[in-house]
This record gives structure tokens, sequence and C-alpha cells, in this order.
């Protein structure tokens, strides 16, 4: 059969221009929507222009000045380290929730169903909804949170998301509800596709179940928890909604994270260049991660091999 | 994987049930935020939650729903939400469709820079734009509008990757045969690439219909007036209405009216749903 003898380069039907026709959509909304405004925010970013005051009203060229004007100003700093915190913490924390329920619930008994149902229905919440509701938890006096938190003795201060030192630990909190039970369904589907004789044979050589866990499921998910970390570190981020919600960035900006703040100074402040210069940071921290983890998983590709 | 070892001895026992309390416990923790919203949506509004009583009113109503409905256009938000999320939906499938099966049926030139190109979208994400997005739209003049909510999204990088390997899976003896019989490319795509592929389209659709239903950031930058607002915009307003405050059973009762279609329909279809996340990897 000539199917046999093809090489594998397979269905190289020579066609002039049909594919690019084909794909002609998909790339006129990604260059218009991704590639344009990325562009756009590079270029912007070396301009004064602020639309709210008359005279900056039209661009000027002032070369690197938005990033000088971002990197001396403390506010700007302020909200840096408040967002590494926000990434550095919710993302791995929401990773290591993710794998802990799903290998509590990766198990045939009756009623796991409503763990896993538990666990995951927080990832197709609105987080608008969701930050409403935890709005109340976190009302002072008889919110829940408080009331749940004083069973174990604590009696610190209970206004969270009006505190300065415990409204960014609020904001995570919401982030890390919200988003272990989606972390978790990856690690349950990677689970589920593990071999069980190596479990089988470890038992049988007197593995306990702390054993296996670091030395056989761990490792084998590796590639589960690299495209986990991936998604987590990108949509932490991207993660602010609630913010609009439960503390508007404050008190004095203890909870504004990079986006939220980009937000506020391209439409609250109309600060058009700022806000440009704000984006191209943005992008060049999400590459990072981006890329880092890319080279992570080549590289643990190669271990394996 | 551990049904493998069922627990055997006395502490081997224990421990499998603690870990099923922990379990339980852990489950009733996550689970607490939504159930205590819909006990709270029920209570009069004559009785206001209080100290030490935040649970049941005196009876179960539906009050707060309907002066919630009263008190903004939910029934226009829900319209809203609606349309925008069919928009996207049925134009990504298409042309993600029409993407994928390029890139898995033909060979041109250019062919890698131009799904590297694609695949950009997966790296910088829309929301990481919506600065110099909210200018494209201002010139396109569609500020306001529903179709600005939708545009940025109708080329997917994710979907067209997924049709691609979803395409590239169908067996090539098929697609030979379809080429013998004198199939054009419209009946290759339709007799051939889509029938074993419809499992991975449900599973993005699903995910892209839970994703824009609940986006909330750029909706709220590119709309400003009720025509145009969907639900989670519309319940940020609503939340700061000044007559609100903090009548938590009428706030419950409008979060629980944004959230319920989506809601019941994952009750219905957990598996299908859950099925569709692991699939797509997107939210």
């Amino acid at each position: 059969m000539t199917t046999t003898t093809q090489p594998p380069g397979r269905r190289r039907r020579r066609e002039p221009i049909l594919p690019y026709l084909l794909i002609l959509p998909t790339f006129f909304f990604v260059a218009m929507f991704t590639a344009w405004p990325t562009i756009l925010a590079f270029y912007q970013s070396f301009f004064r222009q602020r639309l709210n005051i008359a005279k900056f009203r039209e661009p000027t060229f002032i070369g690197l000045g938005n990033y000088t004007a971002l990197f001396s100003d403390d506010r700007f700093l302020l909200v840096l380290k408040n967002t590494l915190i926000y990434v550095l913490v919710t993302a791995p924390v929401s990773i290591i929730l993710g794998f802990l329920f799903a290998m509590l619930i990766n198990r045939a008994i009756r009623g796991i169903g409503l763990a896993r149902l538990a666990f995951f229905q927080p990832t197709i919440l609105p987080m608008v909804s969701a930050a409403t509701i935890w709005m109340f938890f976190f009302t002072p006096d008889y919110g829940l949170w408080n009331t749940f938190l004083q069973r174990f003795g604590y009696s610190g201060p209970q206004n969270w998301t009006g505190n300065p030192d415990l409204a960014l630990i609020a904001i995570m909190i919401v982030a890390i509800w919200k988003n272990a039970g989606y972390y978790m369904i990856f690690y349950l589907a990677g689970m589920q596709s593990l071999p069980t004789d190596v479990y089988e044979a470890a038992v049988l050589d007197g593995a306990n179940g702390w054993q296996m866990m670091w030395r056989i499921t761990l490792p084998l998910l590796r590639r589960t928890t690299l495209f986990v970390s991936t998604i987590a570190f990108i949509g932490a981020f991207q993660m602010v909604d609630h913010i609009f919600v439960l503390t508007k960035g404050g008190p004095s900006r203890a909870s504004t994270v990079l986006l939220y703040y980009l937000w506020q100074v391209r439409f609250e402040n109309q600060d058009v260049g700022r806000a440009a210069a704000l984006t191209v940071i943005l992008i060049a921290f999400l590459l990072l991660f981006t890329v880092t983890n890319f080279f992570l998983s080549e590289r643990k590709e190669g271990d394996y091999a | 994987m551990p049904d493998a070892v069922s627990p055997r001895g006395f502490w081997a026992k224990l421990g499998y049930g603690l870990v099923l309390m922990l379990t339980g416990l852990l489950a009733l923790l996550w689970a607490a935020p939504v159930i205590w919203a819909f006990i709270a949506s029920t209570r009069p509004a004559s009785e206001p939650l209080g100290r030490g009583d935040v649970w049941f009113g005196s009876h179960l109503t539906l009050e707060n729903y309907v002066r919630a409905v009263s008190l903004a256009p939910f029934d226009v938000y829900y319209m809203n939400t609606i349309i925008i999320v069919t928009m996207i939906l049925g134009v990504q499938l298409v042309t993600i469709t029409l993407a994928g099966f390029a890139f898995a049926h033909y060979r041109f030139m250019g062919k890698k820079l131009l799904l590297f190109f694609i695949l950009l979208q997966l790296m910088i994400p829309t929301t990481a734009l919506l600065a110099p997005n909210f200018g494209t739209i201002r010139a396109l003049g569609l500020f306001d509008t529903r179709l600005a909510i939708a545009i940025p999204y109708f080329g997917s990088a994710f979907g067209t990757f997924l049709m691609r390997q979803a395409f590239l899976e169908v067996p090539r003896d098929l697609v030979d045969a379809g080429i013998i019989d004198g199939c054009n490319w419209r009946q290759l795509l339709w007799h051939i690439y889509l029938p074993p592929s419809r499992s991975m389209l449900v599973a993005f659709g699903l995910s892209s219909v839970v994703w824009h239903w609940n986006e909330f950031l750029w909706p709220l930058v590119v709309t400003n007036s009720d025509k145009s607002r969907p639900l989670t915009a519309g319940l940020v307003r609503f939340t700061q209405l000044g007559e609100i405050g903090a009548q938590w059973s009428l706030l419950t009762a409008a979060t629980l009216l944004v959230v319920a279609p989506l809601f019941i329909a994952f009750l219905i279809f957990q598996r299908q749903f859950i099925q569709s996340f692991v699939h797509s990897g997107l939210k």
C-alpha cells in the first residue's frame, strides 16, 4: 500500500494558498490583539502621554523616562514587592494543596466524589462572585473567618481587608482557595495514569505511603508539576478580579499587585505612557516565568533519557 | 493507585481513618463559602446577620432574589453574558478548526513560524494587554459594545493547538482513503477529521464558556453602560450600590444569580467539566 511507503512527513498535500487562507482568521486576530498591542505598548512606553492633563495629552518622546520614574517611585517598588509575594506564595501553595487534595481523593470509595466536587467547585465560580462571598467571611466582628480562627485561639486584628498587614494575605487566601482544586484535577489525571505495578512492587519491598509518595508518585508526576506550575505562575500574575471587590488595592496600596496597578495607572490616572511601561514590565515577568519553566522541563526531560 | 494498598493492621486502619476524616474536613472547609452563601441568600431581609447569628433565618424565602433582580438589570446582564459567550465560542470553533486543520493536514512555507507566531498568545495573555487593546477598541469605535468584549478572543492559540493535536491523531489511512475517494478539503475536514475530534472540540468549548462567563477585568474596561455590561461587571457594580451596604442576604442572592447557570450545569455534567478542564488546561 502506498500509505506505508510514504515518509512520516505525511499529508504533504501541496496547495499554494489554501492553508494560508485557513489560518488567516486566527492569524488576523492574534496579530491584532496580541502582536500589535505588544509592539504598541513597547513603543508607547518611551513617550509621556497623560490624557487628563491638557499639556501632556499629545505624546512626547522621553526615552526611558517612564521606566526610571517607575523604578524610583516607592509606590511602584511596593507594588513589585507585593506582586512577587503574591505570585511566589499563591502559586506554590495552591500547587501543593492541589497535589495533597489529589492524593486524598484518589481512592475508590463511596462519597469521594463529593470531596472532589467540594475541592473543584471554586474553579468554575467567577472570581468576583467568590470575592463577594469572601467579603462576608472577612467582615470584622461577625464574619466567619475570625469566628473560625478564634476557635483556634486567634485574637489578632479583626479587619482583614482593611488592615495593611493582612490585606495582601486575605487576597492570597482567596486566590489559593480558588485555584487549588483546579491544579488538583491535573494531578488526579496524572495519578490515574500511573502504573499500579510499581506500587505493588514497592509494597512488597515494604515501602510505606510516605516513601511511595516521595520516591514514586512525585518523580513520576514531574511533567504534571511543570505544566501546573507554568499555568499557576502565569495565572497568578493575572488574578486580580477579587481585589476590585475586597480591598481595591488598599489600604495604602498594601494589596496592590502589578496588573491592578496597571489598571489604576491607565484608567484612573489616564497615564498612557506609564501604563505602557507597566505592560512591558508585566510581559517581561510573564516571559521570564514561561521561559524558565520551559528550560526546566527541557532539562528534566533530558534526565529521563 | 493507592487502591492497590488496602490498609492492613490496626495502625494502618487508624491512619486510613484519619486520612478520610482529614479529607472530609478539608472538603467541608472548601465548600463552606458556597454553602454559606446559599443559606444566607434564603434569609428574610428583616433578619440581618449578626454576631453568632449567620445561619438560616426563621424561615426560607426567595425575596432576596426578587429584590436583587429589581435593583439591577440582571436580565440585561444575563443576555449580554450569554451573547458574548456564544459569540466567542461560535467564532472560535470555526477559527480553531480551520487553523488546526491547516497545521495538521498541509505542508507549506513558513508553517513553523506561523504556528510559533500564533502560540505567542499563550505566552502573552490577552489580559496583560488590556491597556493597548483598549486603544484599539476605541480606534475601532467598538467601545461599550458586546463585540468589544468578545473580539480579542476570536483567535485562540490554545484552541488551534488543541485541534492540531486532535487532527494529528486521526489515522492516516483514513485520510488517504478520503483523498482517493476524491474528497475536497471541506469533505475531508467534515467527514474524516472532525468526527473523531469532537470530544476535543467539546472540551475546548466548555472551558471557553466557563472562562468567558467568569471574565471581569476586560469587560470592566471596555464597557460603561448596562446595555453591554456582562454579569460579572454588573455584580461588582451591584455590590457597590449605595443602598446595598452590608445586606448580606441580598449580596449572596445576587452572587448566586451570577453563578447559577454554570454551577447547575457543572453539578449535572461534573465529569465532562473536569475532563474538559484537564484536556484544555485553560480556564
